[in-house]
């Protein structure tokens, strides 16, 4: 949907209670009278900017604007999928906004505009929507960033499973900042901002399917503030990426092929909530793997480690960062863990998913 | 995390090593040779990995890692059996989550999941047994595997089942058992163990007192141990001291779990449902007699067996895999043909790549690469 599908010429704005229909039919993927009900009365209602006004087909930017935040644009997009579309911290749509916020600032860009394409499955309940949709024009809001244009699309039941989104997002590198996987140098300090494995446990406790209850809440959170003080403390910052699905293994093992370095972490020194171990223990999972939505890696310059480290400290998705571990010469591409008990790992990328253990 | 952390406590593990260092060091043969103990458990296995026991040890110490792990003994026929029930039209086939991946003859659970088949993967036979009571228009199959530890809960939901009259509810049974496979293991003429791990949560339902004849007959000393990491190196430390002192018998490190008579009620409920089989097929090992067992002819509505025809066509393990070998402790993982390169843990050849608990898989995802290249140049040199 273009811009001017989200919004059609002459549609009234903030007009809700428009669609009172409890379920979403074909008729609102149909281009008549019901998607554009739709659109004005969910999307364009909740999604309200000034960049949204022009209602042309495409949203539009002044290049200058753009220039005065740095050098070089970002470009990202990322689908999200999540079942449960509800769970404790979080939901699909706060999840389609910060993924793809963080994407782009782990990059070293200011995040601006995102797109919102959404995929619904005939059935989905209207509250739902409104809800979901609500939880995404929140969070770009926290996150500073405006959802300048989008699509709606309604499948079949059973084509999809009740609501996919799509957010693609633009965003502006500052100018002299060049963080890369590939940046990693011996001696650099390893950390991360924030405890691991939250998300992960969170949504396989909300499939209802492991019959263990848990109070863990999901880490789902825009990053890109905590970062931009980062960037703006430590500038040698060599490295950021938030460590979402594969976990703190999978970043670590990207780290260490990317930059042909040796990765060493302490397993003592990795902030996972006792609950997250617990859960890990019941069923053979192993928290470094679990996907997190607002927590990071960062490599920084061993002499900014305790910098960094304050930094991040200071912010509220930060208190509990920690340095986890070290980039050093000993066995290019591979990660080693110093356990808790003293011995030592190899922390290897995952294969395939994480499959519970039988006893 | 009260009553773990205390089990993985590093300075505690120092303290032990030294201990274990220094009887080592009284020990005679390992001035000619290493000193080769078992650890019969895919838990043990699991532990030692995860908490790089093993790189710890003195290197007069060679740990076998033994059978125990139910998902890797499993043979391709049995999981072409499995395949074919979750293909049968109406039914729901549920399994415990690793067992996914284990390759049969032509395809994982896994694959037939994303074929269409309605597998779904499970923590308990109980949540089977739900899953029939929520779906009374299709037939529920759960899939039994597992030692000891697991044949009383597969147990007592059949008993359940049996109470509630729930009529669609099947249990494909594929429970072995222990003591004959380390028997096997034993009267293998290529083997020579110094020693025994005994697993641990087996102990908890069968007792020490089955273990009896690898002292008295086969005169080796085997401690049943815990799972946590100084669990395991104390009982090493058991086992050398045994050696040490010349002694072989049957200890318990593991009694804050294991009471010596074992679990009762799970021995009741094993004995009511559960019968011997005469003979059952392991990967790897081949057939062991009296090593399965089957359910028992009044509980014959919820066999999966007798309820759905299942191919039971006997599949050879693939020409090049070792895993018996490996099985046995006669080679290490990394000494087989197809480790690492026709066999990973993305393509499993071999049953014991496929779950964390398999010795290759764990050698493949926790070990050291750099000491198994060096190992295997040094094997491929001397052959």
């Amino acid at each position: 949907m273009s811009q001017a599908e989200l919004m059609p010429k002459g549609g009234a704005r903030k007009r809700s209670g428009m669609v009172e229909v409890p379920a979403i039919t074909l008729a609102h993927g149909g281009g008549g009278k019901a998607m554009h009900d739709l659109i004005n009365d969910v999307f364009v209602g909740a999604f309200d900017n000034d960049a949204l006004a022009p209602l042309e087909d495409q949203a539009r930017f002044s290049l200058a604007d753009l220039a005065a935040e740095g050098d070089r644009l970002a470009f990202t997009t990322d689908s999200f999928v999540v079942n449960p579309l509800e769970f404790p911290g979080g939901d699909i749509g706060t999840l389609a906004v910060c993924g793809t916020v963080n994407d782009l600032a782990v990059g070293g860009a200011k995040p601006l505009y995102l797109t919102c394409s959404v995929i619904i499955e005939e059935g989905l309940q209207l509250s739902t929507l409104r809800r979901l949709i609500g939880s995404m024009a929140d969070t770009a809001k926290q996150a500073g960033v405006k959802i300048v244009t989008g699509d709606t699309k309604v499948v079949e039941r059973g084509a999809c499973d009740k609501l996919f989104i799509n957010t693609a997002g633009i965003g502006v590198i500052r100018t002299g900042c060049d963080l890369g996987a590939d940046k990693a140098q011996p001696g650099d300090a390893i950390l991360v901002n924030g405890v691991l494995g939250d998300h992960g446990a969170t949504i396989l406790t909300a499939r209802g399917d492991m019959a263990v209850k848990t109070p863990i809440e999901s880490d789902c959170a825009p990053l890109n503030d905590i970062i931009d003080s980062l960037l703006t403390a430590i500038p040698r910052t060599r490295f950021l990426r938030d460590a979402t699905r594969g976990g703190l293994a999978t970043v670590l093992n990207e780290i260490a092929q990317a930059s042909q370095v040796g990765v060493e972490i302490e397993e003592d020194k990795t902030p996972i909530r006792t609950e997250v171990k617990g859960f890990c223990e019941i069923l053979g999972l192993d928290p470094l793997y679990l996907a997190n939505e607002g927590t990071m890696v960062c490599v920084v310059p061993a002499e900014d480690a305790a910098d960094a480290l304050a930094c991040m400290r200071q912010h509220p998705l930060g208190k509990e960062a920690s340095i986890v571990g070290r980039i050093t010469d000993h066995r290019p591409g591979r990660v080693v863990m110093e356990t808790v008990f003293g011995g030592r790992r190899i922390v290897d990328m995952l294969v395939g998913e994480q499959l519970p253990r039988i006893c | 995390m009260k009553y773990v952390d205390e089990f993985r406590d590093p300075t505690k593990a120092k303290f032990l090593l030294k201990e274990i260092q220094a009887l080592v060091k009284s020990i005679e043969v390992t001035k000619t040779r290493p000193l080769y103990i078992m650890e019969v458990c895919g838990g043990h296995t699991h532990a030692i990995f995860r908490y790089g026991v093993e790189t710890m040890l003195p290197d007069e110490i060679e740990l076998v890692h033994g059978p125990g792990c139910p998902v890797c003994v499993l043979p391709m026929g049995r999981v072409d059996d499995c395949v074919a029930l979750a293909e049968t039209p109406g039914v729901i086939f549920t399994t415990f989550g690793d067992a996914m991946r284990v390759p049969g003859s032509k395809k994982s659970l896994l694959q037939a999941r994303a074929e269409g088949c309605d597998v779904r993967m499970v923590y308990s036979p109980l949540d089977s047994l739900a899953l029939a009571k929520e779906n009374p228009d299709k037939q529920v199959v759960f899939f039994a595997l597992g030692f000891e530890t697991t044949m009383p809960s597969t147990a007592l939901t059949i008993l359940q089942a049996e109470r509630e009259g729930v009529e669609n509810f099947t249990v494909f049974c594929n429970h072995i058992t222990i003591i004959p496979t380390i028997k096997a293991i034993l009267d293998s003429p290529e083997l020579s163990l110094d020693g025994f791990l005994g697993p641990g949560h087996v102990s908890m339902v069968i007792g020490d007192s089955s273990y009896d004849f690898i002292a008295d007959h086969y005169n080796r000393p085997l401690v049943i141990t815990g799972f946590e990491p100084l669990d395991v190196l104390q009982g090493i430390w058991m086992v050398l001291k045994q050696i040490a002192e010349g002694r072989s018998e049957i200890e318990n490190q593991y009694n804050r779990v294991v009471p010596s008579g074992g679990n009762p009620a799970a021995l009741e409920a094993i004995a009511k449902v559960y019968e011997l089989r005469e003979f059952f097929e392991w990967r790897g090992l081949g057939s062991i007699d009296h090593s399965g067992i089957r359910i028992r002819e009044p509980y014959a509505k919820f066999d999966a067996e007798q309820q759905f025809s299942v191919p039971a066509l006997k599949i050879a393990d693939p020409k090049s895999c070792q895993c018996g070998e490996v099985l046995k402790g006669v080679i290490k993982p990394w000494d087989c043909k197809v480790f690492g390169t026709e066999c990973t843990p993305e393509t499993p050849l071999g049953a014991l790549m496929v779950s964390s608990e398999g010795a290759c898989a764990a050698y493949y995802q926790f070990g050291d690469l750099e000491k198994i290249h060096d190992a295997k140049q040094k094997h491929e040199e001397t052959v």
